[in-house]
């Protein structure tokens, strides 16, 4: 274990913990860029898939990990993500422009649920974007001359400065890129006073009011850039599927988005990859090893939705901190290998806690 | 005359669909009151219990009463035993946490009965299936409407001398407003909170049995889940009276935007006014504001 002294209180600002942070990660970025040109086609498309929702977790994770607001509508946000930028792109707007537009125009309808919602709080908030998630469902599903209704709708190709972002190694790349800006913005927000205010409102609501933080503001600030950021994976899902139904975006997905950032890990962002990486690669886990599995348990039908189930159960029960938890006490173990000690990771007892107050 | 017999049955068939949304949501606040916990897996009990009855009376032959009382039974003994296994363990964690596990829990218990009793629909005979109630006038009614309304009238009314009459019931309302005094007078705390869950699952059986006459027994029931969870919020979590007037508000709210507005405007217009009434009132219809002393 390596020991953290600061010496100054700009370390507590500083982008990531010590250089040798930065050495990985720009690793980890080299070995990104060069995986399209050593692996085959289809695992660049399944990794592709891991970012879009990566990024949808991020997104998510500013909100139920960082500001401590459960949305259970996100799936509306990524959909009006997707169908503006896919609407945009069929009127000839260029993607430099529609993908923004993507962003902000959900930004918006985050900032328009947001105003009234953002009083309520805990479960009703839940509630609330639940209904907003269903009615945003519907309008997709009705509003045929804007979205195509059940037909369906066409993603058209992208293009930058007249590069064109063809198959999946352009997906790839476009959702890589789209992943490690708004990576750096989340992180770069939560350096700022912004981040440290959404954590003291995440933390108790009533001591951050006594410090001066603006409740309503702030949540809506935080409301508005989760939606955003969750649209612009929402653009980079239509290019991903290359085309848009509008039964895709309901509480089914809404749910998946929520279990990436509670399985990865809640307050960390490091949490909201290894959550999306894990949903992403499920389902592909699960029809490799169909085959194998004895007694005919790889043939019965329900056999996805139970199996991530039973993982949601057993991660909330066992190790509240996600698979970022688990990943920090094994590097913790390792660090300290052989003078380990056996109660370090022991979970306090914990007492029922009352949230009626807030 | 005639419209207004028809909008009668209109807001009596509202006021049948909502009584089993108000009972659904009546185990959400039964849990949520005592234990702080949000069972988001409340329509999958209520999905079990139907198939319970359905085992008992459509496969077994029993007779209808017997059976209902079984299922009531089995699913209640299986509510016990899911907190005593199960949510006992997560006492303390985020309510949130909770929620998701418990959607893991409906997951998981969906595949399970879809491996148990299939995927196809399935329903038996009721005394109370496709028979009518003449009360005059030209009001007729069918008697499954009917008899989900009484059914809820009847299960309140024991609900409400349990909870201020019996010990037990004195006790679990100890143990919901003050958990550590509840212990220092002698009440087996997580005993009584296992005992909520089994009336709460309790209560979703007899709701899906009341059910079974209108509507068909199927894996994706417990959807309906969502629409009581609705309810529950509406009324204010947290409030049994408003559990009951929120599911009732839900299920006219549809039958009429079902019958006066445009075919699929159902579910929107529920999920509007569920909106509405929550910008208007946060807390919900019922809710009680209690503020933090600093």
């Amino acid at each position: 274990m390596r020991a953290m002294f600061r010496t100054s209180y700009a370390q507590d600002l500083l982008l990531a913990r010590s250089p040798a942070a930065w050495g990985w990660y720009g690793l980890l970025m080299l070995v990104l860029l060069a995986i399209p040109h050593v692996l085959g086609e289809f695992y660049v498309g399944e990794m592709a898939g891991v970012f879009v929702f990566a990024i949808a977790g991020v997104g998510l994770m500013l909100l139920i990990g960082y500001t401590g607001l459960v949305s259970l509508g996100h799936a509306a946000f990524l959909g009006i993500g997707a169908y503006t930028n896919a609407i945009l792109l069929t009127k000839g707007v260029p993607f430099i422009f529609s993908l923004p537009a993507a962003g902000l125009l959900t930004a918006l309808f985050g900032v328009l649920i947001g105003i009234p919602t953002l009083r309520m709080s805990g479960l009703y908030l839940a509630i609330a974007t639940l209904a907003f998630g269903s009615i945003v469902g519907i309008v997709l599903e009705k509003w045929h001359g804007l979205t195509g209704g059940f037909d369906g709708l066409a993603v058209p190709t992208p293009a930058i400065f007249g590069y064109v972002i063809e198959g999946r190694t352009g997906v790839y790349y476009l959702s890589l890129a789209i992943l490690v800006a708004v990576l750096l913005v989340a992180m770069n927000i939560l350096r700022s006073p912004l981040g440290r205010a959404m954590v003291a409102i995440r933390d108790s609501e009533i001591s951050a009011q006594s410090m001066g933080i603006h409740l309503a503001f702030y949540k809506t600030v935080a409301f508005a850039i989760s939606a955003g950021i969750t649209g612009l994976a929402g653009a980079a899902y239509g290019h991903y599927t290359n085309y848009l139904a509008p039964d895709g975006f309901g509480i089914l997905l809404s749910i998946q988005l929520v279990t990436i950032v509670f399985i990865g890990g809640l307050g960390s962002l490091h949490g909201a990859i290894f959550g999306a990486i894990f949903i992403s690669m499920l389902p592909q886990a699960i029809a490799l090893s169909r085959d194998s599995l004895p007694f005919g348990i790889g043939r019965l039908p329900g056999l996805e939705p139970s199996l991530f189930g039973i993982i949601l159960v057993l991660v909330i029960m066992f190790e509240p901190a996600g698979i970022n938890g688990r990943w920090l006490k094994a590097k913790r173990w390792f660090g300290e290998f052989p003078l380990h000690r056996r109660a370090a990771f022991r979970r306090q007892k914990s007492y029922a806690k009352s949230e009626r107050l807030r | 005359m005639d419209e207004l017999v028809r909008l009668l049955q209109l807001a009596i068939n509202g006021t049948a669909a909502g009584c089993i949304y108000g009972l659904v949501a009546l185990g959400f606040v039964l849990i949520y009151k005592a234990t702080e916990m949000v069972n988001f897996a409340q329509g999958e009990l209520m999905m079990l219990g139907a198939f319970f009855a359905y085992t008992f009376i459509g496969m077994w032959g029993l007779n209808y009463w017997a059976g209902f009382a079984l299922a009531i039974a089995a699913t209640a003994a299986f509510g016990y035993a899911l907190d005593a296994v199960v949510l006992r363990r997560v006492i303390g964690q985020p309510q949130f946490a909770v929620v998701m596990l418990t959607l893991g829990l409906a997951f998981i218990f969906r595949a399970v009965a879809g491996a148990v009793w299939g995927y196809d629909s399935v329903g038996f005979l009721t005394p109370f299936t496709n028979k009518v109630a003449d009360f005059g006038g030209g009001v007729i009614l069918g008697q499954d409407n009917v008899s989900i309304i009484v059914g809820t009238v009847i299960l309140c009314a024991v609900l409400y001398v349990f909870f201020s009459r019996t010990p037990l019931g004195i006790a679990m309302q100890a143990s919901s407003q003050n958990q550590l005094a509840a212990y220092y007078m002698g009440i087996p705390v997580r005993t009584v909170f296992s005992l909520i869950w089994a009336i709460s699952a309790g209560v979703s059986a007899v709701a899906a049995v009341l059910l079974v006459p209108v509507s068909m027994i199927d894996v994706n029931m417990g959807i309906l889940g969502f629409k009581a969870f609705a309810a529950a919020v509406l009324g204010g979590f947290g409030s049994i009276p408003g559990a009951l007037v929120g599911g009732i508000i839900v299920g006219i709210t549809e039958q009429f935007a079902g019958r006066f507005l445009p075919a699929g405007s159902m579910e929107l217009t529920s999920n509007i006014v569920l909106l509405g009434v929550l910008i208007v009132w946060p807390q919900g219809l019922f809710g009680q504001v209690i503020r933090k002393r600093v």
